[in-house]
């Protein structure tokens, strides 16, 4: 059995896999074509193993948790931002075209540049948050408030959608902003005077056309776009109180 | 922050680390500590293997209290270690184990005294107690006992270990795959690899090559000549969108199918399940595996059986043993270093088996083990080195091979 043929059930059908590829020293990119076994519940991700796995040891892509958690299998299928993992290839269609993220360096074939995305965020990113989930328990002894990680899976997809991204390098993006906006909402120990000078820039808040592909795009609900909008908020009144933003 | 650690000079032993897990990641940490020279190479991307794919649980030991104890003791030890050095990493909210059958409560002295001789810290609660702590677990339930269990970020954790070696001065290379052993004169003198960023293969030589593959573990030792006794040892996990709980909720009876929950960001992640297979490459995730996770968590947390869809997936465990081990649960949780020398071949060493929560402690011991043979006399020091954020991993401009 293979992560693809395992999870094909009765019903297996044969998809055209379109995927990019690109090694340093290559002259340029290319698609190379698959044939891959796809079954009801076949994710991206799966496939992209089994082509790893049975056809051609070279594709390199990443992956980690394989449950929409670590962030790491970012791709653009079909020209969508997805997480591979989360992501059935049955529902795609006959011809599935495989890219990488948009709007960060490739490294080769499928794998992008995380650095270009952590490099813009501020340096104080918090990982831990208050959990907000099961408002009526109250936590054992010894704990204040349960805690939970942040919503944010550092993935890339909001990166690559954003279309002011797309023409502007120098723009720090959605992810970042989105995370200096949850510093605000909950600092623990940050200065939040810090994070608006940060973010009071013509390349950070005001940067954003307010497409709200980000929204669109992201796989885990952090909802930049109305972070950002609420960061202006703050900005553009002075008052220094972020509107909380919520889950959608 | 430690960016202070002694870079290992030019002249300084070579040690080629194959795999990028948890534990090939741990061990470059604490060998650059003690002045090694090294290389990590890892085929995908670092903790794409098993690493990456667990449930997220920094045991407290208590899972192993009744009849692993060895597992246990280290857990709560490494538990204890790691809050300290990667502060951030983990959602602190504790564990409850919770009896809901007459046979469950068949188990709780035994659970109670083996956490009392492991170590492991708990509190006994009145069901109405527990329902306080976690108002949506089965309202049935006859007793609960709360133990230091905590989630980790399955990738973010380790990661760091990452951070802090390649900052040290260690050199670690994802997409780089090993295709064979190099063996000079009956010894393991390096690897020949290919860089699957560029294409190109070559060979790195070492003075050491440690085979830190996991559950690959075996298919690494074959090249060289000699056998390391794995059982690739598959489980199901199930992620639910929505946060059912805050604590990790396990069943309080012997080890079995889908007898914990655990917290993870908005997603609940009910696990396992267990078998063994002789590839880990080729792991299905039996629909059957997935239904009986469902039916399983469910009876600890009733809002299981309607919470919706997220993810579904198998990850091996390298468990030490022979794979006539059918099931997989009566192998020991514990890890092993070997040294192949004794097998007569020279130059290599294979570290196995554990679990996330012991990477640091199974790198102190390998460590202790690749010093002994290079002859270095330099302490272990990962217990008190605090160790990067992962955000620093990315924080440099990788190198690739010439």
């Amino acid at each position: 059995m293979s992560p693809a043929d395992a999870r094909s059930g009765s019903s297996t059908a044969t998809r055209r896999f379109r995927v990019y590829r690109y090694k340093r020293g290559d002259p340029g990119w290319r698609f190379d074509p698959f044939e891959v076994p796809v079954g009801p519940s076949t994710t991206v991700l799966d496939a992209l193993r089994w082509i790893q796995l049975h056809r051609d040891r070279s594709l390199a892509l990443r992956h980690s948790c394989f449950h929409a958690s670590c962030g790491t299998c970012g791709m653009q299928v079909n020209g969508r931002e997805v997480l591979g993992c989360v992501t059935l290839a049955d529902p795609l269609g006959s011809t599935i075209t495989v890219e990488p993220l948009a709007n960060i360096p490739v490294l080769t074939d499928l794998v992008v540049d995380m650095g270009h995305v952590f490099d813009r965020f501020p340096d104080e990113i918090g990982t831990v948050r208050m959990s907000e989930e099961l408002p009526q328990a109250s936590p054992p002894d010894g704990i204040d408030a349960y805690e939970r990680f942040e919503d944010c899976i550092e993935c890339g997809l909001c990166l690559s959608a954003c279309p002011v991204s797309a023409t502007s390098d120098a723009y720090v993006g959605p992810a970042a902003l989105a995370a200096a906006q949850r510093l605000l909402e909950e600092p623990r120990g940050v200065d939040p005077e810090r994070i608006l000078d940060w973010a009071d820039d013509p390349m950070g808040a005001w940067r954003c056309h307010a497409a709200f592909e980000c929204t669109e795009a992201c796989p885990s609900n952090v909802r930049p776009a109305e972070r950002i909008m609420a960061l202006r908020g703050v900005l553009a009144t002075g008052h220094r109180t972020v509107a909380t933003v919520k889950p959608a | 922050m430690t960016r202070s650690a002694p870079r290992a000079s030019r002249d300084a032993p070579h040690v080629l680390i194959v795999g990028g897990g948890g534990t090939g990641g741990a061990l470059a940490h604490d060998l650059t500590l003690r002045g090694i020279r090294i290389t990590l190479v890892e085929r995908g991307e670092f903790t794409s293997g098993t690493t990456g794919r667990h449930h997220g649980l920094l045991h407290s030991g208590a899972r192993y209290a009744v009849n692993d104890r060895e597992s246990a003791i280290e857990c709560i030890e490494e538990n204890a270690i790691l809050r300290a050095i990667c502060p951030g990493s983990f959602e602190e909210n504790d564990g409850l184990f919770v009896a809901l059958t007459d046979e469950d409560m068949e188990y709780y002295d035994d659970l109670v005294e083996g956490c009392k001789a492991c170590g492991i810290p708990i509190e006994e609660l009145a069901p109405q107690e527990a329902l306080r702590m976690e108002p949506l677990l089965n309202p049935e339930l006859k007793a609960a006992i709360r133990v230091p269990d905590a989630t980790m970020d399955a990738m973010r954790m380790p990661l760091r270990f990452f951070a802090t070696a390649k900052h040290g001065g260690a050199t670690l290379y994802n997409f780089m795959e090993v295709l064979d052993v190099v063996v000079d004169g009956g010894a393991v003198t390096g690897a020949t690899v290919r860089d699957h960023v560029t294409g190109s293969v070559g060979d790195i030589h070492a003075d050491l090559v440690v085979n830190a593959t996991g559950p690959w573990s075996e298919k690494i030792a074959r090249m060289a000549g000699v056998d390391v006794p794995i059982s690739p040892s598959p489980g199901v996990m199930l992620a639910l969108r929505g946060r059912l709980c805050n604590m990790v909720i396990n069943r309080m009876h012997r080890s079995g199918d889908g007898d914990i929950v655990v917290p993870q960001r908005a997603l609940s992640v009910v696990g396992t399940s267990s078998w063994t297979v002789e590839d880990p490459d080729e792991l299905d995730v039996p629909e059957d595996h997935v239904t009986r996770m469902r039916v399983e968590g469910a009876k600890l947390i009733p809002a299981v059986a309607q919470a919706g869809f997220r993810a579904a997936w198998s990850a091996a465990r390298p468990l030490i043993g022979s794979k006539d081990a059918e099931a997989g649960r009566e192998l020991s949780r514990t890890f092993k270093t070997i040294d192949h020398a004794g097998e007569g071949v020279e130059g290599l060493v294979t570290i196995t088996g554990g679990k996330a929560t012991t990477l640091r402690g199974m790198a102190e011991l390998c460590g202790d083990v690749i010093c002994r043979k290079l002859g270095i006399d330099r302490p272990c020091s990962t217990r008190s080195v605090t160790t990067l954020p992962h955000t620093a991993f990315y924080a440099e401009t990788e190198r690739r091979l010439a």
